[in-house]
């Protein structure tokens, strides 16, 4: 760890004064000092800060984020993130590309929710192209988007339950995940990663059966979200690392750009499927759930009450679901048939144009963002009319969201560390991009 | 080395232990139809001996059915192969996926490696579950380093093995930094193709096969100890 280097060079009598006790002068300047320090305090007692590394890898940072601690005790005095550690030039490699090649490459950025990054950018993408998205799709893109929130939201309750020692949640809750991937594995053929979601609308349309799956399983969820809460928001234990632990006032979240559950919870009803409705969200009944304190407690409250109304989005858009076609019929921007490649000649233009070179997106900027597990997903394309974008930038709510780290465990026990990194849900696949 | 060691089977042999090192201990046994009879006079034979009344000749006859010979290497290899102890470490997508064989669809435990360590001292194997970027490799090395002997890698995921969709500037295929054992390609593969991944390491550690590729990767003898004079790095 670290050699005691202070100026008694001691570590036998450690000061167990409360957080009020320090000087912010003070306790900055001794901060600056990597490894541990110890001064005296007076009455014979010395106050001593130690330095301490979460990560890259710790299980309990949920993925490679580096952690810097500074702690005086058990308290934690400051923290710094390192991020980095999965960086994968994702926005550089999409300026390689054409833009329906993009959309597999975009998918992996915040491999929770795929769906939302593929709408992101489909939705810039449709938006330079002025493009109108058939209903049905827009129908279909709502039953995957809730579907996949259900499941990111899931593996979030699962690894942060496992995280706060309630190991069975993480059976449960990947029961259900399996469930939902076995419903993503039938409409696209993939668990992860699907590229449903693509320019102009998705990439088929429901296979048979479908529905029927659909349906049985929002049936079952708000059942299953029951037996969690039976299982969590009463459990002592839960309460006590979650209740009044790291709260954060919206004032500072919102200081800070921090968006989704967490802002949430704080307090401010902001979500854009009802501030700014895109693929018609505004056609469903949904209540925003909020917080009332900010504190650890009102997020997993927060995101556990979204298990019921992501549910009821997923029932209404499947019981609503209108005829159509599921993509757009403008043949510039959507691959024909595959039977018409036999009989048309202007099918089997479009479709090798569509192939080697891919559409081409007149020249502008467009910014999407729409409402992701985590807070707002935004993706900024610039276009330069070839095809292939000049920019692609991805507003991510995690990267955002792990600002809000400092303010809320500034002071709080190193414990209450690991809650609140849980339940502030980092993906550093998207932070990191 | 073909040092012999008498191991207690758990079920008696009739093959004659004298014709050479049995090698069907680690074999499933559970093949042959046993006759009734035959089975409750072994039961018999048994407590006798747990009584202590079988002597002489009959003694010798029961230890020469019930003690089979293998050399030391097998029955250690076949242990070690049994319980592998992985390490928690995740990058990225694949890790979610690599969750998913602790739950309860495929259920590892089920082989013996749901014992997930936390620590690389602990642990045995390291599955590589995700991209592996150029800031993240030293400290990747520097965990396998920290893993004792034996240890095995499996890198899980086309981006680990290969750079999968992106192979651009940010990303480093795991071969180039670390002796992987077995790769299981995919983007992100199925948990099932992650166990089969992990049963064919089991195979490989039985077996022996262990390739060379420890010392073409410089990666023997690499384990960090820490000497009493310098617990700085740690």
């Amino acid at each position: 760890m670290s050699t005691p280097t202070g100026t008694t060079g001691t570590t036998g009598t450690t000061a167990t004064t409360g957080p009020a006790a320090l000087d912010p002068a003070d306790y900055r300047r001794r901060e600056e000092s990597v490894t541990m320090s110890a001064e005296p305090a007076g009455m014979g007692e010395t106050r001593e800060l130690l330095t301490l590394n979460f990560g890259p890898h710790h299980p309990a940072t949920h993925g490679v984020l580096r952690l810097i601690a500074t702690l005086e005790g058990e308290v934690v005095r400051d923290i710094k993130p390192i991020i980095g550690y999965v960086h994968t030039g994702i926005e550089k490699t999409a300026e390689e590309k054409s833009y329906w090649k993009v959309i597999p490459v975009i998918e992996r950025m915040d491999y929770l929710s795929y769906y939302f990054n593929a709408m992101a950018f489909c939705g810039a993408v449709e938006t330079l192209l002025e493009l109108e998205v058939p209903p049905r799709a827009q129908y279909l893109r709502v039953i995957h988007l809730e579907l996949n929130r259900i499941m990111s939201h899931l593996v979030w309750l699962g690894t942060s339950a496992l995280d706060l020692g309630a190991m069975s949640m993480f059976w449960y809750c990947f029961r259900e995940r399996e469930t939902i991937l076995d419903l993503f594995e039938m409409s696209s053929g993939q668990r992860m990663h699907t590229r449903y979601i693509q320019v102009g609308g998705v990439f088929e349309d429901i296979p048979v059966g479908f529905a029927h799956k659909v349906q049985k399983f929002v049936d079952e969820m708000p059942r299953r979200a029951d037996q969690y809460a039976d299982l969590l928001a009463k459990n002592e234990i839960l309460l006590q690392r979650l209740s009044g632990t790291c709260p954060v006032d919206k004032e500072t979240l919102l200081g800070l750009g921090v968006t989704g559950p967490l802002l949430r919870a704080a307090g401010v009803p902001w979500d854009l499927r009802k501030a700014a409705p895109y693929s018609s969200y505004d056609h469903f009944d949904f209540k925003v759930p909020i917080g009332t304190e900010g504190d650890n407690y009102d997020r997993f409250r927060v995101r556990h009450a979204e298990f019921y109304e992501s549910s009821k989005i997923v029932e209404q858009a499947l019981g609503g679901l209108p005829e159509g076609p599921y993509i757009t019929p403008d043949r510039k921007v959507a691959l024909p048939p595959r039977h018409e490649l036999a009989t048309s000649m202007e099918a089997l233009i479009h479709h090798f144009k569509l192939v080697t070179e891919g559409f081409r997106v007149p020249a502008g900027e467009a910014y999407y963002p729409i409402e992701s597990p985590r807070g707002e997903l935004g993706c900024f394309v610039r276009s330069d009319g070839s095809s292939k974008p000049a920019r692609v930038h991805m507003r991510d709510p995690s990267f955002i969201n792990l600002q809000s780290t400092a303010p809320m465990v500034k002071n709080a026990y190193i414990a209450d560390l690991i809650a609140s990194l849980a339940m502030i849900d980092p993906i550093l696949g998207g932070v990191d991009r | 080395m073909e040092l012999k060691r008498e191991v207690l089977a758990s079920q008696p042999q009739s093959a004659d232990p004298a014709a050479g090192p049995a090698t069907s201990l680690f074999q499933p046994t559970h093949g042959g139809p046993l006759a009734s009879a035959d089975f409750r006079s072994r039961q018999l034979l048994a407590r006798d001996m747990l009584r202590g009344e079988l002597e002489g000749e009959a003694l010798d006859r029961y230890v020469e059915q019930s003690v089979m010979t293998t050399t030391v290497e097998k029955a250690v290899s076949w242990a070690m192969g049994n319980s592998i102890y992985p390490l928690t470490f995740g990058l990225a997508c694949c890790a979610i996926e690599m969750m998913s064989i602790v739950a309860a669809r495929l259920d590892i435990a089920r082989f013996g490696f749901e014992a997930f360590r936390a620590s690389p001292r602990q642990a045995d194997l390291i599955i590589l579950a995700g991209r592996v970027s150029i800031k993240m490799a030293p400290v990747i090395r520097r965990i396998y380093d920290q893993m004792l002997e034996p240890k095995f890698a499996i890198s899980m995921g086309a981006c680990c093995s290969s750079m999968g969709v992106f192979n651009n500037y940010a990303l480093v295929p795991s071969d180039k930094f670390l002796p992987v054992d077995v790769h299981v390609p995919g983007c992100p593969p199925r948990p099932e193709a992650l166990m089969h991944g992990i049963l064919r390491l089991r195979e490989k550690i039985q077996r022996h096969e262990r390739e060379g590729w420890r010392e073409r990767y410089d990666a023997l003898g690499t384990e960090e100890i820490l000497t009493t004079g310098d617990t700085a790095g740690a």
